[in-house]
């Protein structure tokens, strides 16, 4: 199987609201920017193009496809969509390229989330006939999670604190960060409750953006001399949708998923965890088994700006950027969907030999 | 180049108006489990599930594969959601033999469906959306002027869509799971059906179905052992281009000739009429008949309703070439499944396995899809050789 490399990254600012901007204005300026770093010119440059988006951000079928007019895809390309996050994009994109039928791939997610009321949007991924009519929104089952976690006394909310605390300061050296700032632990606790006993800074924000990678074999990374990691794992599993009927407080598939990918087969410098809640992110690194020599979030994750089916996407390119600024050696990506972090996606990433 | 990979178990359900029977998951489940039973496996042979279906407004359930993990037996499994318009049950497919073709898994389930009585499909595409032009018109008001240039580039006379509309209706009545059961339409009764979207009459549209469509693929070494005969994966290929652009040709739009050389070539087909037994094809309105038998290369430009009217797609009329003898998307529209009905009814034939539907002694079908703007497009060839 060849390997399989990352040579360009790129992000939007993550803002709370994009105001008349479209989808296509949100991509474009990001494809623009990512096209350049790797050297090309457009989408036809590549071999095939994979992208993540949800309808029902924007309230109106086929979102993606007018994210095809931002592709400049005339002549045709070799094109397909998920409606997933793009982290899982970037999964079809891998299994493309080992059948043979690509050297190349771009890759792209983005999401508005400012129109609607996103947590209640999201109330409609639950099983329509037990659960949606219930309306249950996504920080009330977060918050039932943390609270569990509360109860069997495997976190305190000082933990939670320190999760937010570390994200804002990390995120002040992110430049597309939405919420950055040297905030104490105790001013996260000095705040109100918002959905008990989540605090609003235990909350990802609000968010509007895209990002956008590009992946080549590493022949081809090569040939472009382009500097790259090498994606030497990716996995994804999911877990059952009934929340009685699995361990909140622990991350069975992300466990599984990042074994399956390798993860272990090696020392971990980095990790950028998708965890939309300052709790989850210590479910997922104790579900990892990660340690401080393990440096998690340094981008400031997702609580610092939550691109909905692009954050997933952006954590492998945060790992992507540390291993070839030389920051790191080998780091992990994550990528979850559903509620209380139901299915999750490991990327594996390694500095490249001669890289 | 890629691992060959094979259909090895296909499950379909009836199709019709409304499944008030069944939940969503029940739906999937139904024809997942029928695609398990026919490959002789169960649920824990699978590896990976693969998930395909047109907007989740036509439910309206986000992101379903959420839901459905635990009808289809995924729980600790990896499970994808394809989506690319009304191509996606073609895409899905693919995506789900890229599971296979790629090396990373042995075995998958893909399922594509759509559940179209929860909700109304018109009212889902025609959202508005800022910016753009409000098209309040479904997908036949969409269609509806690009078959009137095609009428008017290609002089075929007026009965051409009537013919299609009776055609594949016969080929429905021989097929069980078909939700229009109509085995004696007339011509007559075609063109008194009152007028949609001039010149698209209501029996020469696709109705709204409730359905699901389920395959297994798996690789070289299990579809050897497997006891019935697969269907050989023989080529793969996808193609999109943008809804509009200066200059578009959307009659015969460069995607689907793109995406047809690309497979052709793939599978060694230098002629499509001669090479292949026969095709599923995505018609939704009749005169996309003759259209997608030009943009396929199955006749030259401008005369692809020729070889609809002698007869040549019919299998009742003993044609050389049947296209769609499952009834195809006139008799059965689950929106979401109907590409991947193709794309199985194709691995059907291939099979031997096709019923009274049945392309006697077929070796190589092509299975089609095309979605959006008639911009999306998804196609396979399968063959009962590897080569």
């Amino acid at each position: 199987m060849k390997d399989i490399a990352i040579v360009a990254y790129q992000q939007s600012d993550s803002v709370s609201d994009a105001g008349a901007v479209n989808e296509v204005e949100l991509i474009m300026p990001v494809l623009a920017r990512t096209f350049e770093q790797a050297g090309l010119n457009s989408a036809q440059d590549v071999d095939f193009v994979c992208s993540g988006s949800c309808d029902y951000l924007q309230g109106a079928a086929f979102a993606f496809v007018s994210g095809v007019d931002a592709l400049g895809a005339v002549p045709p390309i070799k094109e397909s969509h998920v409606e997933m996050d793009a982290a899982w994009a970037l999964y079809e994109s891998i299994l493309k390229i080992r059948m043979g039928h690509a050297d190349s791939a771009l890759i792209y997610g983005f999401g508005k989330s400012s129109p609607g009321e996103l947590p209640v949007v999201l109330s409609q991924q639950l099983d329509p006939y037990y659960l949606a009519p219930l309306w249950v929104d996504s920080i009330s089952l977060a918050a039932l999670q943390a609270r569990m976690m509360l109860d069997k006394g495997l976190i305190t909310e000082r933990d939670m604190a320190e999760v937010v605390s570390r994200s804002r300061r990390n995120a002040m050296n992110n430049p597309h960060a939405q919420l950055s700032g040297d905030i104490s632990v105790d001013d996260v606790l000095a705040e109100e409750t918002y959905l008990s006993p989540l605090r609003k800074a235990d909350c990802s924000p609000i968010s509007d953006g895209a990002s956008a990678i590009i992946i080549a074999t590493v022949e081809q990374a090569r040939a472009w001399g382009l500097p790259y990691a090498v994606i030497s794992g990716i996995d994804h599993c999911i877990e059952t949708h009934n929340l009685g009927m699995r361990d909140l407080t622990d991350s069975v598939s992300t466990r599984m998923a990042a074994n399956r990918a390798g993860m272990n087969t090696g020392k971990v410098d980095v990790a950028e965890l998708y965890a939309p809640f300052s709790h989850q992110e210590i479910i997922l690194a104790r579900a990892l088994g990660l340690d401080d020599s393990t440096q998690v979030n340094p981008s400031g994750g997702v609580l610092a700006g939550n691109l909905m089916m692009a954050s997933g996407l952006s954590r492998v390119g945060e790992v992507f950027n540390r291993i070839v600024k030389g920051e790191a050696q080998r780091g992990i990506a994550h990528a979850t969907s559903g509620p209380c972090l139901q299915h999750n996606l490991v990327t594996v990433l390694e500095k490249g030999e001669n890289a | 180049m890629a691992n060959l990979a094979a259909v090895v178990g296909i499950g379909q359900t009836k199709y019709m108006t409304k499944r008030t029977d069944v939940s969503i998951a029940g739906l999937l489940r139904e024809a997942a489990f029928k695609a398990l039973q026919d490959a002789e496996l169960t649920w824990d042979d699978i590896d990976a599930v693969i998930i395909g279906k047109a907007p989740d407004m036509f439910e309206g359930v986000i992101m379903p594969e959420v839901y459905l993990t635990d009808a289809l037996g995924c729980n600790g499994k990896p499970m994808l959601r394809v989506h690319t318009a009304g191509s996606v049950g073609g895409s899905t497919a693919l995506v789900a033999a890229s599971h296979v073709q790629s090396g990373t898994f042995k075995r998958v389930l893909t399922v594509a469906f759509e559940k179209q009585s929860e909700s109304n499909a018109m009212w889902a595409l025609s959202n508005a959306q800022p910016f753009s032009t409000h098209l309040n018109a479904g997908a036949g008001g969409y269609f509806a002027p690009i078959i009137r240039e095609y009428m008017r580039r290609s002089k075929a006379p007026y009965d051409v869509g009537i013919k299609v509309a009776v055609k594949d209706r016969l080929h429905g009545a021989r097929n069980p799971l078909a939700h229009l059961q109509k085995p004696d339409i007339t011509m007559k009764e075609v063109e008194e059906s009152f007028m949609l979207w001039d010149p698209i009459r209501f029996l020469e549209s696709c109705p709204s179905s409730d359905g699901a469509c389920a395959m297994v693929i798996a690789n070289e070494e299990l579809a050897d052992k497997a006891s019935k005969p697969p269907a050989w994966i023989r080529g793969v290929a996808m193609r999109s281009e943008p809804t509009m652009y200066a200059g578009r040709e959307q009659v015969n739009p460069q995607a689907g000739r793109d995406c047809a050389a690309d497979v052709y070539k793939q599978a060694g087909i230098t002629d499509p009429r001669k090479d292949l037994d026969c095709a599923e094809v995505y018609v939704p309105f009749s005169w996309y008949e003759p259209m997608w038998l030009e943009n396929l290369g199955f006749a030259p430009e401008g005369e692809g309703w020729k070889l609809t009217m002698e007869g040549a797609t019919s299998l009742d009329e003993g044609g050389d070439i049947p296209w769609n003898c499952s009834g195809g998307v006139l008799s059965s529209n689950p929106i979401g499944a109907s590409g991947m009905i193709r794309f199985a009814e194709a691995a059907r034939q291939v099979r031997g396995d096709a019923g009274a539907h049945q392309v006697e002694g077929a070796k190589l079908a092509l299975g089609h899809a095309y979605g959006g703007g008639a911009q999306f497009f998804a196609m396979w060839v399968v063959g009962a050789e590897k080569s």
